[in-house]
């Protein structure tokens, strides 16, 4: 038995702690991922890479609500959209570096993230889904008609500016760097959350919310904070995706992207560290390398989405962590 | 403070579209006592045990706790002043591992646990409580086992080391011997005896010679109503009693 063959384990190494910062595998696999990812730039397109960081940053972000919260929204086009009209409005308009432009987008997804959570995690299931989808959808026509988002536009030729007024992110190498440190600063942020004191109650109420309860934990509070932390993250994935393309549009804030970031994190694996990462590459890859064959993109993708339903239902690394029977 | 009423309701009333599943019930516990809520199948006990505990709301009546009123608290409110329930359904968190789960609940310890920017190892602090409850319910060899391998039996006593891991001053036990074997029954008996020594406990069961066995002081609801209170010498002589368990089939 599994069980018992732990207990012997257990009792031969009785002082086997985890190590400090993460399980080595887990350090193992952020250190190629960052070795990759530093080396990518010389053989792809910088563009492309970006534009992958930023889905799999948002990804993840969906992931820490869904996957860790247990909170499936159908609205977080509303939270990567909002900040990133609001990003592009703070550079382009009120002239801001680009490190707070990103920072007032990110803010602006967490407080919209605190009134919607506020009001929709008081249903749950398919009910909750629905409020989070109502909300994006006024958020989309406000998009549409508020004067500062330039409608059917959007708002263009964003300057990416001067970091901290120095860097010129004109160019493409201090912008590359730029995003990837926010991907993984975010990255590693949306790893220690699931790892903090907060996760593992996250964790206890997704198991069991009514045993939760009565072990005296508040838990819409919980569920209230980690949707916050979802939306501001999501956010801050919009506000840069506003930087590095210079544009922010309806796409970003229409339902359809609400479904793409379902599908990237139920794709990749939704509930592993590593999952939306691969799901978003995924997506982002399929998007632009088959970008010849038009509208069959979304049918090719909506098919890929049906055989990853019925052959693995956890996902690529969700099946990778199977396998290797560790968590990735 | 060893004398007195603990938890008392009055009047206690719930209703379901028309149906009183609970309509006027009066009951009074004993602090340090062992009370037993029983009565044939549909007679409201779980009902009556969720509206103590807050689970659901009651439409007429008090609920008061150490002479608090508690009627309008939340039910994560109420175990926050140390009355913690224990569900019918075995209640651990099933992917969890057994000194995680017993973890969770000393976590409470740190007030709430919003920091999300602190690595879990700081719960490390609780390891040792941790080992030291489960050995308590006879759990050690399984402290790294996922609560949803653990044998049925386990499980409860899971949740009795994660439930004494707060430890309360009343305890609610929904039927907690439920799909027991007898060798279960008797370590899980014996276990609520010892813990009941420095603790009030409230528990709906429906195995009698449990009841007998625990119980100081037996209430028995029939048709949400209360039918007859006292030990279980005087509750098992009682005719409505009889009458109620076996003339209440044939309804």
């Amino acid at each position: 038995m599994a069980g018992e063959s732990d207990v012997v384990a257990a009792a031969a190494m009785p002082t086997v702690r985890e190590p400090a910062w993460m399980p080595r595998h887990h350090l193992v696999l952020f250190a190629l991922l960052l070795a990759g990812l530093l080396v990518a730039p010389f053989m792809l397109y910088p563009i492309f890479l970006m534009k992958v960081l930023c889905f799999a940053l948002f990804a993840s972000a969906f992931n820490l609500l869904l996957g860790y919260g247990g909170l499936l929204s159908f609205g977080h086009a509303a939270y990567f959209g909002m900040a990133s009209y609001v990003s592009a409005h703070a550079a382009k308009v009120w002239g801001l570096t680009p490190e707070l432009a990103i920072l007032s987008g990110t803010l602006i997804a967490a407080v919209l993230g605190l009134v919607f959570g506020a009001l929709a995690i008081r249903r749950q299931g398919i009910y909750f889904a629905m409020v989070t989808l109502a909300f994006a959808q006024m958020v989309y026509f406000f998009s549409l008609q508020a004067p500062f988002t330039g409608g059917e536009d959007g708002i263009q030729a964003v300057p990416r500016g001067h970091l901290f007024g120095l860097f010129d992110l004109s160019r493409p190498e201090p912008l590359y760097f730029f995003v990837l440190a926010i991907f993984f600063g975010g990255i590693l942020l949306i790893y220690r959350i699931i790892h903090s004191p907060f996760g593992q109650v996250l964790k206890a109420i997704r198991q069991n919310e009514a045993r939760a309860i009565s072990l005296g934990y508040q838990v819409n509070r919980y569920k209230l904070a980690v949707f916050v932390l979802s939306a501001a993250l999501s956010g801050l994935a919009g506000a840069t995706k506003a930087i590095v393309f210079q544009l922010a549009s309806l796409t970003d804030v229409y339902w359809a992207m609400s479904g793409e970031v379902v599908l990237m994190t139920l794709l990749g694996g939704m509930g592993t560290v590593f999952g939306p990462l691969v799901g978003a590459a995924v997506i982002v890859t399929m998007q632009n390398y088959l970008a010849s064959f038009g509208d069959w993109v979304t049918i090719i993708q909506g098919a890929i989405f049906v055989i990853a339903v019925l052959l693995f239902r956890e996902g690529i690394v969700g099946v990778i962590a199977k396998w290797t029977k560790k968590p990735l | 403070m060893s004398d007195g009423v603990i938890l008392a309701a009055q009047d206690l009333t719930k209703e379901f579209r028309g149906f009183f599943a609970v309509n006027g019930v009066d009951l009074s516990v004993q602090r340090g006592s062992v009370h037993a809520l029983i009565g044939p199948n549909g007679a409201g006990k779980t009902t009556c045990f969720n509206l103590l505990t807050k689970f659901l709301s009651p439409t007429r009546g008090r609920i008061t706790y150490n002479g608090q009123d508690i009627t309008s608290l939340p039910p994560a409110g109420i175990a926050r002043l140390g009355m913690v329930r224990s569900f019918q359904i075995s209640a651990v968190f099933p992917h969890m591992t057994a000194v995680e789960n017993v973890r969770i609940a000393l976590q409470r310890e740190r007030g709430d646990s919003y920091d999300f920017w602190r690595s879990a190892r700081v719960l490390s602090v609780f390891d040792d409580r941790a080992a030291a409850l489960l050995e308590e319910v006879g759990l050690t060899e399984f402290s790294d086992t996922l609560a949803e391998e653990l044998p049925y039996g386990r499980k409860r006593a899971l949740e009795i080391a994660t439930t004494l891991a707060l430890n309360p001053e009343m305890l609610l036990l929904d039927e907690p011997m439920a799909g027991m074997t007898q060798e279960d029954i008797d370590r899980i008996s014996a276990l609520i005896k010892r813990v009941a020594k420095s603790r009030t406990v409230l528990m709906v069961e429906h195995n009698l010679s449990v009841v007998a066995d625990l119980s100081d002081r037996i209430t028995v609801l029939a048709r949400g109503q209360v039918l007859a209170e006292g030990d279980y010498a005087s509750i098992s002589k009682d005719e409505r009693v009889i009458e109620a368990y076996i003339g209440g089939g044939h309804e």
